[in-house]
């Protein structure tokens, strides 16, 4: 059951076949045997059993909510949730329970979701690991599964089974590991470089991106205003969309959602590939990209033209210089926005009282780590006085023309943009903790925070294992607000690379009923 | 502090230096020692291998804007690197181009009509706080600035 689309679990659920609470007691049971991924950071336990039987009251009155209804969920611990503790995994508000739920977390209960718990991140999503919140590392369920250990056995004899595991990648390695892991069907991240897609394809699953102003920011405790985004994560596109569905539209308590109306909707089967126009980037073809995933990036763009599409190669010329630009704006807003913690009303306060400047000063030496005080100073520098026209207002120029870079690409006719996510597969954490944080930020990022300044939506689609057993994803890039077309190609796509299931053998034996293939009689993929 | 108001400014500035030693010797003793410590340290040895961009005036400057210290030598040398990334932005012409806020700029942001419609929720929201009397956060006295580098005592006599 746990193995099942959100799709199917939902019909299941309507049908009698399996009851909210078992349901939830499953998800939790699953959660404490993959407790050594560290990928949540609270486990709401009590509130989900409540909320499950909520839900089974709704379902033996006939009247459930619609596809949510009874779905386990989790949620980034950088997203408000009343009366759970909400961290960003920071010294700074450990402890900190917010008084309010953020607009997507408040969406998701209305709507009859189950919320498992809060996952790990980076310290306030800065980073591109989930290597350096308070809590530790996150650790990628794919270090455990069966593809991957039987090549490593190739390689490696009587080696420490455990040392050598990989990162999920960040900052929402949490959610994507939960969701890898099967202890949920969707979790929410958060996108702002890259923090949705990165680990998504380190994790063998669907990391979408919305439009900007698409969905709600309110309660999405703010990195950089003007390019956060709440993230999907989930095992599959078709679901991505109806949590989608869920979550898109106006808020008034988020005045940078935009006011047009937007309707749920289902994604067909089909997607008209030989009317697509698709564009592949040339300056996206970096020297550092492995050789691995520039093959399978070129297989499916030979896909695509194999069933009629139009593939061209288009030119985004100031690729090179969004990763800089990013950095100025991300440096910027963070140090604006980290200015509110300082332990006057809510998180860590430190003991010293004898002016506020040396409380405050104090609060954030203790409640910050390294990477985001870093980031902090740079910011300020860059907005000094002397500094704020060479490199903040800058970066904004600079942001404007990768901006309408894409907007020329995609009004030459070009429909959706076909990009690798990351440079490789997932690392090993050994290897990854060799750079600093903003190294390998950097690094990292380059082919999705492009999408962030230019406020797009994408989304990262496992295609393959590579060599070593360990999935590697693709992007697409859409037109903005046209988030709907974007999936059904996405869906497309995935139902022609038919990503292999990951085999978390030990978990598999100790509940191998959850995973044997049931066959339910209405329950098919086909739709 | 309002008897301090009321003295003579000689008696007040005497003071007020009072404090500010107080201020350091407990902050010291509340392990900021590294934070001070680490500065002399910058100060008496120059590193060659840095640019020299991030000036000890720099560095003070932008803790005190910021309210977060370095804390290390590498952290200037991270702030140094970052810099020398962000120096790649100038090969760009940026001739007549408007600085970008928002990619939503081009549509009218939205404002809810004036009306109450939540609030009452102080009991809620003071539970956050560590320190709280009634109704108020309690915050530290606001007129001291943190002291300059010159103006730190040596530590010989603690």
């Amino acid at each position: 059951m746990l193995g099942r689309t959100l799709r199917e679990v939902s019909t299941a659920l309507k049908q009698g076949h399996i009851t909210p609470t078992e349901l939830c007691q499953k998800c939790l049971s699953l959660i404490k045997k993959t407790k050594f991924l560290n990928a949540y950071i609270t486990v709401s336990e009590e509130v989900a059993l409540k909320q499950a039987e909520e839900s089974e009251k709704r379902y033996k009155k006939g009247h459930s909510l619609g596809d949510l209804d009874g779905i386990p969920v989790a949620v980034k611990d950088n997203f408000s949730t009343s009366s759970i503790e909400t961290t960003c995994a920071s010294n700074m508000l450990k402890g900190y329970v917010p008084p309010y739920n953020a607009t997507v977390v408040q969406k998701l209960l209305d709507k009859g979701a189950v919320l498992m718990g809060k996952t790990n991140l980076d310290e306030f999503a800065m980073g591109s690991g989930s290597t350096d919140g308070v809590f530790g590392p996150v650790k990628n369920p794919w270090s455990y599964s069966k593809q991957y250990r039987e090549k490593r056995k190739q390689k490696a004899h009587g080696e420490n089974e455990d040392s050598n595991w990989l990162i999920t990648g960040g900052s929402s390695g949490g959610s994507a590991a939960a969701v890898a892991a099967f202890t949920c069907f969707a979790a929410l991240g958060s996108d702002t470089g890259g923090s949705t897609r990165n680990p998504a394809a380190h994790c063998g699953v669907v990391g979408f991106k919305p439009s900007y102003g698409l969905v709600s920011r309110h309660g999405l405790i703010p990195l950089v205003n003007s390019m956060d985004v709440p993230g999907i994560l989930t095992r599959c596109v078709d679901d991505a969309a109806i949590v989608l569905g869920m979550l898109a539209g106006h808020d008034p308590k988020d005045s940078t959602t935009i006011q047009d109306p937007v309707k749920p909707f289902t994604l067909p089967t089909s997607a008209d590939v030989n009317k697509l126009c698709i564009g592949i980037p040339k300056e996206y073809l970096a020297p550092e990209l492995s050789s691995e995933v520039r093959s399978f990036w070129s297989k499916a763009a030979n896909l695509f033209e194999s069933e009629g599409a139009k593939v061209i190669e288009v030119s985004l010329p100031h690729t090179s210089y969004s990763i800089v630009c990013y950095h100025v704006l991300c440096t910027s807003e963070v140090a604006s926005n980290m200015a509110r913690f300082d332990g006057l009303e809510y998180g860590h306060r430190c003991d010293i009282n004898v002016s506020t400047e040396a409380m405050y000063a104090a609060t954030r030496r203790e409640g910050f780590n390294d990477v985001v005080r870093g980031r902090i100073l740079s910011g300020n520098f860059f907005l000094l006085k002397e500094n704020y026209e060479n490199y903040f207002i800058k970066a904004q120029k600079v942001r404007r023309l990768i901006a309408n870079d894409f907007v020329n690409v995609f009004n030459s006719g070009v429909d959706v943009l076909l990009t690798p996510t990351t440079l490789s597969e997932a690392v090993p954490y050994l290897e990854f903790i060799k750079e600093d944080n903003r190294t390998r930020s950097a690094q990292d990022d380059i082919f999705t925070q492009a999408v962030n300044m230019a406020g797009l939506p994408a989304v990262s689609v496992p295609v393959a294992l590579s060599n070593q057993g360990l999935p590697i994803g693709l992007q697409f890039i859409g037109r903005a607000f046209c988030d709907q077309q974007l999936l059904k190609i996405a869906k497309w796509f995935e139902k022609q690379v038919q990503f292999p299931v990951i085999q978390l053998q030990e978990l598999m034996d100790d509940c191998s009923s959850d995973f044997e293939i049931e066959k339910l009689s209405s329950v098919s993929l086909k739709q | 502090m309002s008897s301090l108001l009321s003295a003579p400014s000689a008696l007040r500035e005497d003071a007020l230096r009072r404090l500010k030693r107080e201020m350091w010797a407990r902050a010291v003793k509340l392990g900021l020692r590294s934070w001070v410590g680490w500065r002399r340290g910058f100060t008496s040895k120059a590193d060659p291998q840095r640019s020299g961009r991030v000036t000890a005036e720099v560095i003070e400057h932008l803790e005190r804007l910021a309210l977060v210290d370095f804390g290390s030598l590498e952290a200037v040398a991270r702030l140094e690197k970052a810099i020398a990334f962000a120096d790649r932005l100038r090969a760009v012409d940026t001739d007549g181009v408007e600085p970008m806020e928002s990619v939503l700029e081009d549509r009218c942001l939205y404002l809810r009509s004036d009306n109450v419609v939540e609030g009452n929720c102080a009991e809620e929201l003071l539970q956050n706080a560590h320190r709280v009397v009634e109704e108020y956060f309690v915050a530290p006295p606001g007129n001291i600035s943190l002291p300059k580098q010159d103006e730190q005592e040596p530590f010989s006599h603690i």
